[in-house]
């Protein structure tokens, strides 16, 4: 892979786990609140 | 355009906006809104955070549903303008991955679904996006003409799922819900393709307009804007909603009627500027945002008591 290559390599792996953690963090909250609402139940 | 593969034969991985992209988000703008009413409009009530979980369950159901649809018309979508730029035909993501993208937030939605809100809700969202991925997409859309009277049925559920989240059985109303959104599409979409020059026979899939002809999808037009009046007022007639529903029903199915009646009686001519047609169609649209909302409304002013002129609370 040329320089410019690896580069945008990095770039779309990098943007991808950003997006990926991004998700999971928000599931993490979401399951906290719902299990919180089904208590209440 | 960006690149996909390197110098030295790498594969590049797909940018995460072209996994956005396959969950085609401007179709679900409409499939969270009328879910929204559904959920809305369903006697008794839901804790906001489920009621939230139940909208997003709906959405990534519908993603998945897209994304399975678009791993599956590929060769399709590449060989007509509209759609070439999509990731899959655009060749910028592999297609195994597309598929493995639909199957898993597909599951996800419909695991969230049972484990957050009941598994009724669950299995009818699953069979929602069984019916858009399998039984539409794969089957019956390049083999018969009526493929949008069936789509309709799949853009149908997701009130019906909002309605289910709340009370937990299906009964006649979330019936009649999907039943004005199955009645909706047909002259929704028609009206649209007659404007529209579209590449579909050159693809192989059989629009109306094209196997059947223009006169008879014109018919088939007036057939289903008449038949969406009484139906769209049925739910005040049996008494699920109050006149305030049932006035504003009637009013837009009658208007949406008149806006047919042109587009049903006449003959395009070379040139033609198409205006009834497109008239049709953008009215068709604010019909069933204002209808959904007129529900959703309805039982707000039956909630709180709102004075209705001419009926008695």
């Amino acid at each position: 892979m040329t320089p410019e290559e690896d580069a945008e390599y990095r770039r779309r792996q990098k943007s991808r786990n950003v997006v990926v953690g991004g998700v999971l963090l928000f599931f993490v909250v979401l399951f906290y609140f719902i299990t919180i609402a089904r208590i209440g139940d | 355009m960006t690149v996909t593969t390197t110098s030295s034969g790498h594969t590049l991985p797909a940018d995460w906006r072209d996994y956005y992209a396959l969950t085609k988000p401007r179709v679900m703008s409409l499939v969270i809104f009328t879910g929204i009413c559904g959920l809305l409009a369903a006697p008794g009530s839901i804790n906001p955070v489920l009621g939230f979980t139940a909208i997003l369950c709906i959405a990534l159901g519908a993603g998945g549903a897209a994304a399975l649809n678009q791993w599956w018309e590929a060769d399709i979508d590449a060989g007509m303008k509209r759609t070439s730029q999509r990731p899959l035909p655009a060749g910028r993501m592999d297609p195994v991955n597309a598929r493995d993208f639909g199957i898993g937030i597909s599951a996800g939605s419909v695991g969230l679904m049972g484990l957050a809100i009941g598994w009724l809700a669950a299995g009818i969202l699953a069979f929602s996006i069984f019916y858009y991925a399998v039984i539409y997409t794969i089957w019956l859309k390049p083999r018969t003409p009526q493929n949008i009277v069936i789509g309709g049925g799949a853009g149908a559920f997701p009130p019906m799922i909002g309605w289910v989240a709340v009370t937990g059985d299906i009964t006649l109303m979330p019936v009649l819900l999907f039943a004005i959104i199955f009645m909706w599409t047909p002259p929704h979409f028609w009206a649209l393709a007659l404007f529209v020059q579209s590449d579909y026979a050159k693809v192989g899939i059989p629009m109306m307009p094209v196997v059947k002809g223009e006169a008879s999808t014109r018919k088939q037009i007036f057939a289903y804007s008449i038949l969406l009046v009484p139906l769209a007022a049925t739910p005040w007639f049996i008494g699920g909603t109050g006149a305030l529903y049932g006035i504003t029903a009637l009013v837009l199915s009658l208007a949406f009627l008149a806006l047919s009646v042109p587009v049903s009686f006449r003959r395009s001519v070379p040139d033609d500027t198409m205006k009834p047609e497109k008239r049709l169609f953008a009215f068709s649209i604010i019909y069933l945002f204002a209808l959904f909302g007129a529900i959703v409304l309805d039982r707000v002013a039956d909630y709180q008591n709102w004075p209705i002129p001419g009926v008695t609370a």
